[in-house]
């Protein structure tokens, strides 16, 4: 079942990747190819099958209610490409 | 003596007897950097400042009689993907070019404790996407057997260094086979731990249910050693295992009699190149006549396992990776007139092919109306594969097959074909879809390039692969062998 | 066309945590920008979450006081994907397909008759940072935004009604009943204003006796009970004309808007959220099994509605002071203590929603830190029934204790505040006052009662006020009439 390069625009809106024409072009082709790879697992009867979403077999791992101050929250900020009193900057977001 | 090209317990038994101290064996690897890595390119970011006054540390704390950890005073290189405090941390990403950690990994934590000396930050395929390294944004590593040769991916700078003596030591991440696919490319020893036996605090994540880190090294005591130190349970991730850390250094011992050992079927017909199957054959040969017992068992789900990674890993992945939107961190887009602009054209500009396409497949795998058939079904095969090595580990102890289908491959080779890049980790991926520990050990060569053979256990048995292991190292030259750097 | 309003209601409560949901940031509100936050909740590359067990046990507390049915057992979180700058990691660990807990109900009363509401689920997830748009007062004309972090993190509790409220005034009470419940419980401070409790509604019409559900629209930014019944109201009224014109429901967002008491359509360009549910990886599963829900259940005690029944039926009070009482779980300790003390729950109500909260309200403080015990409020009382002081001047030794934490009787006797009852003291300063003051006394025995007043008060400031005033009234009118 390939891809089209309409379901590549929807996928790239989805994951916010921006893309050239060109680039669309080159991922429909090789998404593509790389589905119809991945669809081989059809192939197998999973009727009875439980997924394994979690690795491990372990359950309930919590940690108390207490607080923990990071020490380091200007580092965290000094990382931000734009800052403005000591908040994270970011352009306006409606259009 | 070129102490550069020792092992770890070489060199600790030097330091102990003060035949060398510790600034003379970080000295003598930056040298030996400086004359290599300009050939190899293994290294994103060297630390030597930091490395020169760590080393003037343990050598006090040496001459104080203090008692130290096996791997205290070693130089150790550690993958761009893990977070290193006040050392900028780049998963060979452009979009996180100058990021710099404001914390450390656990694992790194745990290295610096035990007083191993981080010389630098190694190259890797962007985001841990790769089989060769070349999907690295800065540079392309060689493999130090051959420099038009791939030295594997993503932990190929990892690989490349510990092959080259660059290093003594390193630390390299396992999704698909990332650690052991470059060891077997690179002729070293790669191990990569069961799922939740090192903590993943601090490991950029890629595909979170998938990802460990773990050593390569230049032999499998020096693997034993280093797992031993980074293993352990970690309250800052929930994944990690409350499991008690056996002492794999002293676990290692030259004897096979009697384990059972399982020759993956699959991997041994078509799809593995002659050279590899010979070198693997041999090697099965010789564990026999240790005193194995050695049988095939077939497991039919193998072929699913490629297919399979490629739904769950990147739809875990497409997710992991949203983050790095210009925000907080890392790049930001100068096309900025809005943030839905700034979103699309920092990701644009930041992220690689490679990683555009994996988590394009992600985001697809995931999306409405496609989850049950892609996402969900990928879950389920996942299951099945399982099964089939738990099947399998009722009769076997261990199970063997080579570590990759064929020698390095050329740079270049694959980068236009995708898909036949993946099929490159067709051993190594199902070991990590069950969370199951393996090794790759050098076990030949073909066409003067290194063969690795792969050794996979049971959930938390890393100590019976290691000395099966062992054994195989022991009773053979491979791990002598030493790559033979041309000058330039 | 008759029609029927279906609504429900989807409500998220910040928890009463010390610590955010997945690291050890403190919830404190009001801190400065950016000073509670951490590699896990800025979402730092490589961070990991783990789990605040309080914030589980806060869930099955209020789950079990919701009557889910579905509690013990596994729960699952999962990673909610799309993209805005409060979300750090662009996705939010909230739970899908396996909620903390299911099925179950709430009662309200509704036009004097009781009503369930069915209860859909229960769940847990976390906050997200806070925006400050700059350029404009709000979001639409904002040249650009900044964040603040400290929010984020911070455990809601997700409560999702089934569409069995019928009127925008049945859903105004069917949320008021729940913050009661769990500002009782002690799970969330209820506060709506600051937004540690909030409320959007999915709200639809269907012809009356149909069985099927009319295309529903969602109402968001009802910020207090009488939004929700405003913004409801003008909804349902807004889908009624649409419909009776022969219009069709577009399913949409709508924004409240207290100053037009309107909603308005956030039509955007954007397309409906795909929000590409799976179980979080980096969170093993959760299971509850039924000795961590007894444990739970033990710190609940009485509910509320038990309590309100009991408060009326047996004690007798009114619904005022019931409802007063109940909305403060240590107050309603308070007075059941008292009462166990002293059997006059209608005095010590009194006491207790009169000058007690008004107290507590003035100094912020809860029963627990202020300076009376139900041992005091008796005793207070006690003196009170029997005569040693008057209701007047117990107020004032009441405002002492508070203030000084002294011991009621010690306050009594040092101010000498004790009331005079002895009748022979009295009837002198009667007689001294009635002397004293002919005209009023000659005006009182030609007819005018009022006249009284002024000779009672007389009496009163010479014994500063601490005679028994019913003996006063007592003898004066005694002597008078000699």
């Amino acid at each position: 079942m390939a891809i089209s390069k309409k379901d590549v625009e929807h996928i790239s809106k989805l994951a916010r990747l921006g893309m050239t024409e060109e680039e669309k072009d080159l991922f429909t082709e090789q998404l593509s190819k790389i589905l119809d790879y991945a669809e081989t697992i059809n192939k197998l009867d999973t009727e009875k099958v439980a997924p394994t979403s979690h690795a491990v077999p372990v359950k309930n791992v919590l940690r108390e209610d207490k607080t923990e101050k990071f020490r380091d929250t200007k580092a965290i900020i000094a990382g931000a490409p734009e800052e403005e009193n000591n908040m994270f900057s970011v352009p306006r977001i409606l259009e | 003596m070129e102490l550069y090209k020792l092992t770890a317990h070489e060199l600790k038994a030097k330091l102990d007897n003060g035949e060398a101290s510790c600034v003379d064996i970080v000295n003598a690897v930056f040298e030996h950097i400086k004359n290599t890595d300009d050939k190899v390119g293994g290294f994103v970011t060297q630390t030597k400042q930091h490395a020169l006054n760590k080393a003037k540390d343990i050598d006090k704390r040496i001459k104080a009689k203090e008692k130290l950890s096996p791997i205290a005073g070693i130089p150790i290189a550690v993958k761009d993907n893990m977070c290193t405090k006040g050392t900028v941390t780049t998963c060979s990403s452009r979009i996180l070019e100058n990021y710099i950690p404001p914390y450390n990994a656990t694992v790194v934590e745990k290295i610096e404790e035990a007083g191993a000396i981080m010389i630098g930050k190694t190259n890797m395929d962007e985001f841990a996407m790769g089989s060769s390294t070349e999907n690295s944004a800065f540079k392309v590593t060689k493999n130090p057997w051959d420099l038009e040769t791939v030295p594997g991916g993503s932990s190929g700078g990892s690989a490349a260094v510990v092959s080259a003596n660059e290093t003594i030591l390193a630390l390299g991440s396992d999704t698909g086979g990332s650690i052991r696919q470059p060891a077997a490319f690179c002729g070293v020893v790669g191990l990569k731990p069961t799922y939740g036996r090192v903590s993943r605090y601090g490991l950029i994540a890629f595909a979170s249910s998938l990802d460990q880190i773990g050593p390569l090294t230049k032999d499998v005591t020096d693997c034993a050693t280093l797992l031993g130190v980074i293993s352990g349970d970690d309250e800052k991730d929930s994944t990690s295992i409350n499991a008690p850390v056996p002492d794999y250094r002293k676990l290692l011992v030259n004897n096979v009699k009697g384990t059972k050992i399982g020759v993956v079927k699959e991997l041994m017909g078509k799809g593995i190149s002659e050279g590899v199957k010979k070198a693997v054959k041999e090697a099965i040969k010789k564990l026999e006549s240790l005193g194995a017992s050695v049988e095939e068992v077939s497991m039919p789900t193998f072929e699913y396992g490629v297919p399979t990674y490629y739904l769950l890993a990147t739809a875990e992945a497409s997710s992991n990776l949203a983050r790095y939107d210009g925000v907080k961190y890392g790049h930001r887009s100068s096309s900025r007139q809005d943030i839905l602009t700034m979103y699309n054209e920092t990701r644009r500009e930041g992220f690689g092919p490679e990683v555009k396409r994996r988590i394009m497949l992600g985001t697809y795998a995931l999306s409405a109306g496609y989850y049950d058939a892609y996402y969900l079904k990928a879950q389920k095969v996942r299951t099945l594969i399982k099964n089939d090595f738990d099947k399998a580990f009722i009769r076997f102890d261990v199970l063997i097959s080579p570590t990759t289908p064929t020698v390095a491959f050329k740079v270049g080779e694959k980068v236009d074909d995708p898909l036949s890049m993946y099929l490159s980790d067709i051993a190594t991926i199902p070991v990590n879809l069950a969370g199951i520990p393996a090794i790759s050990v050098p076990c030949g060569f073909s066409d003067n390039m290194p063969i690795g053979l792969q050794i996979i256990g049971k959930a938390f048995d890393e100590a019976t692969i290691l000395r099966v292991a062992y054994t195989y190292e022991q009773n053979t030259e491979w791990h002598k062998s030493k790559v033979k750097l041309t000058a330039a | 066309m008759d029609y029927e309003t279906v609504i429900g209601l989807e409500i998220h409560a910040q928890l009463l945590t010390e610590s955010k949901i997945f690291c050890g940031c403190s919830t404190k509100f009001g801190d400065p920008p950016n000073t509670n936050i951490c590699p896990v909740c800025t979402g730092q590359p490589g961070a990991l979450p783990v789990l605040n067990k309080k914030a589980v046990d806060f869930a099955i507390k209020t789950a079990l006081a919701l009557n889910c049915r579905k509690i013990e057992g596994i729960s699952i979180f999962a990673r909610k994907n799309y993209f805005y700058p409060d979300l750090p990691k662009n996705y939010q660990i909230s739970q899908y397909e396996l909620p903390l807990a299911e099925h179950g109900y709430l009662e309200v009363t509704v036009a004097g008759t009781r009503k369930k509401i069915s209860i859909k689920r229960v769940h847990l997830e976390e906050d997200a940072g806070k925006l400050v748009h700059k350029g404009a007062s709000g979001i639409r004309g904002a040249d650009h935004s900044n964040v603040d972090l400290n929010r984020t993190g911070v455990p809601l509790m997700e409560i999702v009604s089934e569409p069995d409220i019928r009127s925008p005034e049945e859903a105004r009470i069917y949320m008021e009943e729940l913050r009661r419940i769990l500002v009782y419980l002690g799970v969330c401070d209820g506060n709506m204003e600051e937004g540690s409790l909030r409320c959007d509604a999915n709200i639809s019409l269907r012809p009356v006796g149909s069985k099927g559900l009319g295309v529903k629209t969602e109402v968001k930014n009802m910020n207090s009970f009488r939004a929700i019944q405003h913004a409801l109201n003008s909804e349902m009224k807004r889908q009624k004309e649409v419909l009776d014109e022969g219009g069709k429901i577009v399913q949409e967002t709508r924004l409240y808007n207290d100053e037009t008491n309107d909603t308005v359509s956030m039509r955007s360009k954007e397309e409906a959220h795909d929000y590409r549910y799976f179980p979080e990886p980096d969170l093993v599963p959760l299971e509850i099994d039924r000795a961590w829900a007894e444990e739970i259940g033990k710190t609940i005690g009485e509910m509320p509605v038990k309590k309100r029944e009991r408060y009326l039926k047996e004690f007798g009070l009114p619904e005022h002071d019931v409802s007063v009482i109940l909305a403060d779980r240590e107050l309603a300790a308070f007075f059941e203590e008292s009462v166990r003390l002293l059997n006059k729950p209608k005095a010590i109500s009194n006491w207790v929603i009169g000058d007690i909260s008004a107290h507590l309200n003035e100094k912020k403080i809860a029963i627990s830190k202020a300076n009376i015990t139900p041992e005091q409020l008796v005793e207070l009382i006690k003196l009170i029934e029997n005569g040693t002081i008057s209701g007047k001047l117990a107020k004032d030794v009441l405002a002492k204790v508070l203030d000084t934490g002294k011991n009621v009787n010690d306050i009594v006797s040092e101010s000498g505040l004790t009331q005079i009852s002895d009748e022979g003291e009295i009837v002198r300063i009667v007689k001294d006052v009635i002397k004293a003051n002919p005209k009023p006394v000659a005006d009182y025995r030609s007819g005018k009662q009022t006249a009284s007043a002024f000779l009672v008060g007389q009496i009163m400031k010479a014994t500063k006020g601490r005679a028994n005033p019913d003996i006063v009234n007592k003898l004066l009118k005694q002597e008078l009439a000699q």
